[in-house]
């Protein structure tokens, strides 16, 4: 083979390889880390599937925040202002913009009652932030969510 | 007044780069010289005029003129001054009037540089870059100027700098940053220049390489400091989240990364010289790409700036304009090099193809999982997904490690042909030795083993190894190219040694502590004596106080809860014991019922080596612009044109 076409044989080789690398790897982990959004109204309907790992989100429903006295466990009610809500269940520290009326996502799983065993809570940096996520939300309710920052 | 005044200075600046974009590029059309000439003289007055815009905002902001409405919404009177100023970048609108001065200052120091080009080539590309800044200043007069007053209801007082903004590194961290995003552009402005004029040789690439390093050394830089403040600020210990807006910043780099080493190719051998091109437009659109994901909010970030739909399609029109311009002239001209450069395959050549594969590999991975929730919305009709960090810890680590493994024996291949069998001699008692080492240091330093750690620490000691025994046997005949290099291969090295230690033997625990407890972790006794309240210039805070017993040596640290005033919000302020081989972070969660706080204490071993390897491949990159090699030309070209 001459040397020329043997350069380009092997650059085409490597680009294959790379492809094939890329594709296989990726392919491979996404199938495993994809979380699917779910809104309040799909978790109550019972759309959202139980014991698979996925987001949710919502506005914390005022009041709705309790403490355990011995351990960090802490359990809250998100809800979108219009009718559906689910209880999330979590164990450790919140985030700094936690607050109630505030929207937040939580990543975790549905167990069998129907229970959101959040493994993660998130809330954004900015107060007046609202995650994409939850933008299509009707915002005003018992508590607005924009209320946040007048509260200590 | 001053407002006002700059305010017409950056109007000026925009009509400037109008004549900029187009004179020069006219010049070099028609040979031109007095046309042609002119591009250095705009290229400084748009650098002047912005600076004036700049310093009469930062005016506003020192002054307290609430009246200025981004001067309201992002500063307060208890503000202390150096926030004032860097406030100024703390938003949307302030930090795009911060990107368009680097930018000018970028093209004003090509100008300035540009004697030692070809007048022509120099001229389109100051043309180049003054097109690409009229677009940015487009974006800013018309769709975030900083400028604009809150007439005629002016606050009594401003509403604060977000909290998480008020601090030393956010001071630092997005000017890097940006010197790193648009400092691409020069490289992208040389290659657009060389297609244009056809002439798509070696210079171009010897002419971008020392523009290129600067700008990878102030993205990596940049990258490093925003880590170190994310894990000291936001309170949870974390340094890399693989957040879409890190992504946005990693994309570039990894894609600038490539870029230099497939430049130094195309410099040395003159091959790759079509593959360079494309890396060099690629890094510079996935920074505007960057731009659009941080500026658009199509995507959830704990960074993203407010959502703006009308912004992200003005930025996502003008990536489709530059890089489809860009891609579409790539597509002309790139068939016309002809490469007849030969290699064996076992060379510096393949070895530096395998490094620019495994980079490109990445980055698509990066990519894929920055845009697929964007993807899948679209696709699906409005379904959400997200993609969690052990996607990209999946594919993304696998390949740094092969990287690194390539590393290794980089500085024994040469250019052209190496024979395989001396480079196995030369070789083997390097690997031995690293992977010995790989396994006793981590059970005798730290006492534990994993698979992860010692692939992690073998692979840092065959680079460290080999590079050193390298520098040894060139040691005569040292250029400052080199010594970049070497720092640089050394920085990663140091960077993959803490990823892997940090990540494998971190200890991280969220407890509830009473006053008068004391906790035991990993060997240290941590005593909670309780919190008290203290005041700030512009906040109140609740400090916890803790003894921590460690081996003979005992310290006290104190970490924060604190509520800034003017916005009302609450931000946790953690406390480190920083040190080479481990930090002790410490941070308050919230108050708990009977005197009881939740707590989050880390032992985090090697994590300052993180960034200490990032900081280091910055040096890196920065150190190898003295070679001189960059001089000589200059004064080359210098007596070719008196001659």
């Amino acid at each position: 083979m001459n040397p020329k076409r043997r350069a380009r044989l092997q650059a085409v080789t490597f680009i294959l390889l790379g492809a094939a690398l890329t594709v296989g790897l990726v392919l491979f982990a996404v199938r495993e880390n994809i979380n699917m959004f779910y809104e309040p109204a799909r978790i109550a309907s019972g759309e959202a599937p139980t014991d698979t790992r996925i987001r949710a989100g919502g506005m914390v429903l005022d009041g709705s925040v309790e403490r355990s006295d011995e351990s960090l466990a802490v359990s809250f009610v998100l809800t979108d202002h219009a009718g559906s809500d689910f209880t999330v269940y979590y164990s450790g520290i919140l985030p700094d913009l936690f607050r109630e009326g505030q929207g937040i996502l939580v990543q975790g799983q549905l167990d069998s009652n129907r229970h959101f065993q959040a493994e993660e809570v998130l809330a954004k940096h900015d107060e007046n932030y609202m995650p994409p996520e939850l933008a299509g939300m009707a915002m005003q309710g018992d508590g607005s969510a924009d209320t946040g920052a007048d509260l200590p | 007044m001053i407002v006002e005044v700059g305010h017409f200075a950056v109007g000026l600046a925009f009509a400037v780069c109008v004549l900029l974009s187009v004179l020069p590029m006219v010049g070099a059309a028609r040979g031109n010289e007095r046309l042609m000439a002119l591009g250095g003289n705009l290229s400084v007055a748009q650098f002047v005029l912005l600076l004036g815009g700049y310093l009469a905002l930062t005016y506003a902001f020192v002054t307290d003129d609430f009246s200025v409405a981004y001067v309201a919404s992002n500063s307060n009177s208890l503000l202390p001054t150096q926030y004032k100023i860097s406030a100024l970048w703390g938003a949307h609108e302030g930090s795009f009037l911060l990107w368009t001065l680097i930018m000018g200052a970028w093209v004003m120091a090509v100008a300035l540089r540009s004697g030692d080009l070809e007048r022509a080539f120099a001229a389109r590309t100051l043309s180049i870059l003054g097109f690409i800044q009229l677009g940015f200043l487009a974006f800013l007069l018309f769709l975030s100027n900083p400028f604009e007053r809150a007439l005629p209801l002016v606050p009594v007082d401003g509403a604060d700098l977000n909290p998480l903004l008020q601090d030393f590194g956010l001071i630092v961290h997005p000017p890097l940053l940006y010197m790193g995003y648009v400092g691409f552009s020069v490289a992208f402005a040389f290659a657009i220049s060389a297609l244009l004029s056809g002439r798509m040789d070696a210079t171009w690439a010897r002419a971008s390489r020392p523009w290129t390093n600067l700008a990878w050394a102030f993205l990596t830089a940049g990258i490093a400091l925003g880590s170190w403040w994310a894990y000291y600020e936001l309170g949870w210990g974390g340094w890399w989240f693989w957040d879409p807006v890190e992504n946005a910043s990693f994309m570039p780099w990894l894609a600038g990364t490539a870029l230099i080493h497939s430049l130094s190719v195309s410099e040395k051998r003159g091959a790759f010289r079509s593959w360079t091109l494309l890396l060099a437009i690629a890094a510079f659109s996935l920074s505007l790409l960057g731009a659009f994901i941080v500026r658009s909010g199509i995507l959830t970030s704990v960074h993203a700036f407010a959502v703006d739909p009308e912004r992200g399609v003005y930025i996502l029109a003008w990536l489709g304009v530059s890089v489809g311009g860009a891609l579409t002239l790539y597509g002309m001209r790139a068939h016309t090099i002809a490469a007849r450069i030969r290699y064996d395959w076992l060379s510096r050549e393949t070895f530096l193809l395998v490094n620019n594969l495994l980079l490109v590999v990445s980055l698509a991975v990066v990519f894929y999982g920055t845009l697929y929730p964007v993807a899948y919305e679209a696709l699906t009709g409005g379904e959400k997904t997200s993609v969690g960090p052990p996607f990209f810890n999946f594919a993304f680590v696998p390949l740094m490690l092969i990287l690194a493994l390539f590393l290794g024996a980089a500085p024994f291949v040469r250019w052209k042909k190496t024979q395989a069998s001396s480079l196995v001699s030369k070789l083997w008692p390097i690997a031995l030795a690293a992977v010995a080492l790989g396994v006793i240091l981590p059970l005798v330093l730290l006492s534990e083993l994993s698979i992860g750690v010692v692939l992690a620490i073998s692979l840092g000691l065959w680079i460290v190894l080999s590079h050193s025994l390298d520098l040894w046997r060139r040691r005569r005949s040292l250029t400052a190219s080199y010594w970049g290099m070497w720092v640089a291969h050394i920085g990663f090295a140091i960077s993959m040694v803490g990823i892997g230690v940090t990540s494998g033997f971190s200890i991280e625990k969220d407890v509830r502590m009473v006053a008068g407890q004391t906790l035991t972790v990993a060997d240290r006794q941590i005593l909670f004596n309780g919190v008290s309240e203290v005041s700030g210039p512009n906040y109140v805070a609740q400090r916890g106080s803790f003894v921590i017993t460690e081996g003979s040596n005992d310290y006290a640290l104190y970490p924060e809860k604190r509520r800034y005033l003017a916005r009302g919000s609450v931000m946790t302020e953690a406390a480190i014991e920083p040190g080479l081989m481990r930090d002790l972070y410490l941070s308050l969660g919230e108050p708990l019922a009977g005197d009881s706080w939740a707590v989050r204490v880390h032992i985090k071993p090697l994590v300052r080596w993180v960034w200490l390897g990032a900081l280091l491949m910055a040096l890196g990159g920065g150190w190898a612009l003295l070679d001189r090699r960059y001089k000589r030309l200059r004064v080359r070209s210098s007596a070719a044109a008196t001659a």
